[in-house]
């Protein structure tokens, strides 16, 4: 109906995404504050796992098929499948994930349907007129308050926003046939489908680091390569994943995929360990909401000695190697 | 192959002086303005696909009419002219404002490729560059960790970052393709590229030059606005440890047990 509250799902490795959790659980929470309805969707090869999946945090859940989705971007199979359906549904908020795949729909769809897009929201809440979306900008300094001045919009939502909780029921599920009535593929009609020609697993892939309660995360200070193994050893300690900052990353220690900061990602873990690690503003933006920061680093004026919980001044190699023993020694 | 990137002056996230002006919008004159991050890495690309493939590079751009100075430098990377929208009436434009705007500024540009940053440090919505490509019609390949086009052919194959590694992409060209850090270090002009883009065109277009008309884009259709602004809330003081390696590591382990994160 009008008005209501969409939230568009992601797939993580065939299953839903955890930020798809979030994203659902706060539009749920949307939704009760404006008295509206909540819909979820998926749009999916095999949407029907997913789609079960969503339908414990939303009492409703559009389970689009489309074989498409297997061997083509996501994005664009995802809003040539949407736009129509959202015209007809005319939702006033829909909400996905601040992921790739989630700014990539978005960016699509407002194009295509001229609505309005509010990005990176940290918190949202209900005013009379709509939504409004907290987020942080200007490298963490200020928080802002945005609406949309638009009868429709799409809300890019950060990992960590909400918690995930689930309804306790099971959603009902609407099986839809995506694709249907073919692709208009006239140039400047449509979005063409991007072909997946191969989707290629690289060693030492890790879970996303968005999603990681626990961040341990290392710097130039690490050194090397061998370095990351002691880091690794903390993360796997502490049930958490690696992460680094772009010097680590530019110097070919780490992929790309780990690297939090002004180009990498944004992450918002309950605890983030940083090891060896100044805290340059470019890093700093990536990783300040974070719930605990704890820092070692030889560096006693680094910039992470002013915005960290606990900073250790000293050398990761010996500190890290001892608070792993602290903690074995505390499980048994 | 002519490849268009898009660039955006942006305040110097270095400088760490951005601020809202009294209408909450940005304040373009608070801080430096240098090209955006991300878009110099496309700018690195589009530079080294010429090299490889010949051809020529445009930067497009939409900022205030300040924004020659900053362009200049993207030029002296060695991009050979820039096109830049500037109209008064795009001050407070939104994100769908500036997607049409580009989309439109495109349709007079011949192109086989157009490159964007995946996003921009200022807004950081990341959400234009699939805008365009959509409004265009063309095949967009996102979150680019390597580039190769096959002109020959007239097909461009990217490898898109994937969690877990990578995919790869093929469309047809003309393709728009967004472009990640992982392509490599944008170069630093060198002497006799500052003097060359002393002389290179900088091309302004106005709304009326795009036949688009003032009161359908910009700041007074914005569809987003600014409710208000404050400083998040202040981290709590940091505690300083400073001991031996086991002093040290014991005082970690409280502090985590008392937090209960272990």
């Amino acid at each position: 109906m009008a008005g209501d509250i969409w939230v568009v799902a992601e797939l993580a490795e065939g299953g839903l995404a955890r930020i798809s959790t979030e994203a659902a659980t706060a539009g749920r929470e949307l939704a009760a504050a404006a008295g509206r309805e909540v819909v979820g969707v998926v749009v999916a090869a095999a949407p029907d796992e997913p789609a079960r999946e969503l339908a414990r945090y939303v009492p409703r859940v559009v389970a689009i098929e489309d074989p498409a989705a297997g061997e083509h971007a996501w994005s664009a199979v995802a809003a040539t499948d949407l736009a129509a359906l959202l015209e007809r549904e005319g939702p006033g908020c829909v909400l996905v994930g601040a992921t790739p795949d989630g700014r990539d729909l978005a960016g699509i769809l407002a194009a295509r349907l001229g609505w309005g897009v509010l990005a990176n929201a940290t918190g949202l809440s209900w005013s009379p007129d709509g939504p409004t979306v907290e987020m942080s900008v200007f490298g963490g300094k200020l928080l802002t308050s945005s609406a949309f001045t638009v009868e429709h919009g799409i809300v890019t939502v950060r990992p960590g926003t909400v918690t995930a909780v689930t309804t306790g029921t099971s959603g009902t599920i609407e099986p839809v046939a995506g694709g249907a009535g073919g692709r208009a593929t006239g140039p400047g009609t449509d979005v063409p489908l991007v072909r997946v020609v191969e989707r290629v697993s690289e060693a030492g892939a890790a879970a996303p680091i968005e999603e990681a309660k626990v961040i341990v995360a290392g710097g130039r200070g690490v050194g090397g390569p061998e370095g990351f193994r002691i880091v690794e050893e903390l993360a796997a300690e502490l049930g958490g994943v690696v992460g680094a900052t772009r010097a680590a990353v530019d110097a070919g220690w780490i992929p790309y995929a780990r690297q939090i900061g002004q180009t990498g990602k944004t992450v918002k873990p309950t605890l983030y360990v940083a090891l060896g690690i100044s805290g340059a503003i470019q890093h700093k933006v990536g990783m300040q909401s974070a719930g605990t920061i704890v820092a070692v680093n030889r560096d006693p004026d680094a910039p992470l000695a002013e915005f960290a919980d606990l900073y250790v001044v000293g050398d990761l190699f010996e500190v890290v190697p001892a608070v792993l023993a602290e903690l074995r020694a505390r499980r048994t | 192959m002519r490849i268009v990137v898009l660039v955006k002056p942006v305040p110097d996230p270095a400088a760490g002086a951005e601020r809202l002006d009294s209408n909450l919008r940005l304040d373009r004159a608070a801080a430096p303005a240098v090209v955006n991050g991300n878009d110099e890495y496309a700018l690195e690309a589009a530079l080294k696909l010429t090299e490889a493939h010949g051809g020529e590079v445009t930067l497009l751009s939409m900022a205030p009419a300040s924004a020659p100075e900053t362009l200049r430098k993207a030029l002296a990377m060695g991009a050979q002219r820039g096109v830049l929208v500037s109209d008064p009436a795009l001050a407070g434009s939104c994100t769908l404002s500036t997607t049409r705007v580009l989309a439109a500024a495109l349709r007079t540009l011949e192109f086989d490729l157009v490159l964007a940053g995946v996003d921009t440090s200022d807004g950081q919505a990341g959400v234009v560059a699939a805008g365009v490509a959509a409004l265009l019609g063309l095949p967009y390949l996102s979150y680019a960790a390597r580039i190769e086009p096959d002109p020959a052919a007239g097909r461009v194959r990217v490898r898109r970052i994937s969690p877990t590694g990578y995919d790869l992409l093929e469309a047809p060209l003309p393709a728009l393709v967004s472009c990640t850090q992982v392509l490599g270090e944008p170069r630093y002009p060198s002497l006799k590229g500052i003097m060359a883009a002393r002389s290179k065109e900088i091309a302004v277009r106005s709304l009326a030059d795009l036949g688009l008309d003032p009161a359908a884009v910009g700041g007074s259709v914005a569809t987003t606005r600014v409710l208000g602004a404050r400083p998040p809330a202040a981290r709590g003081a940091t505690r300083v440890v400073r001991g031996s390696p086991q002093e040290s590591a014991r005082e970690v382990v409280a502090f985590l047990a008392e937090r209960r994160l272990i």
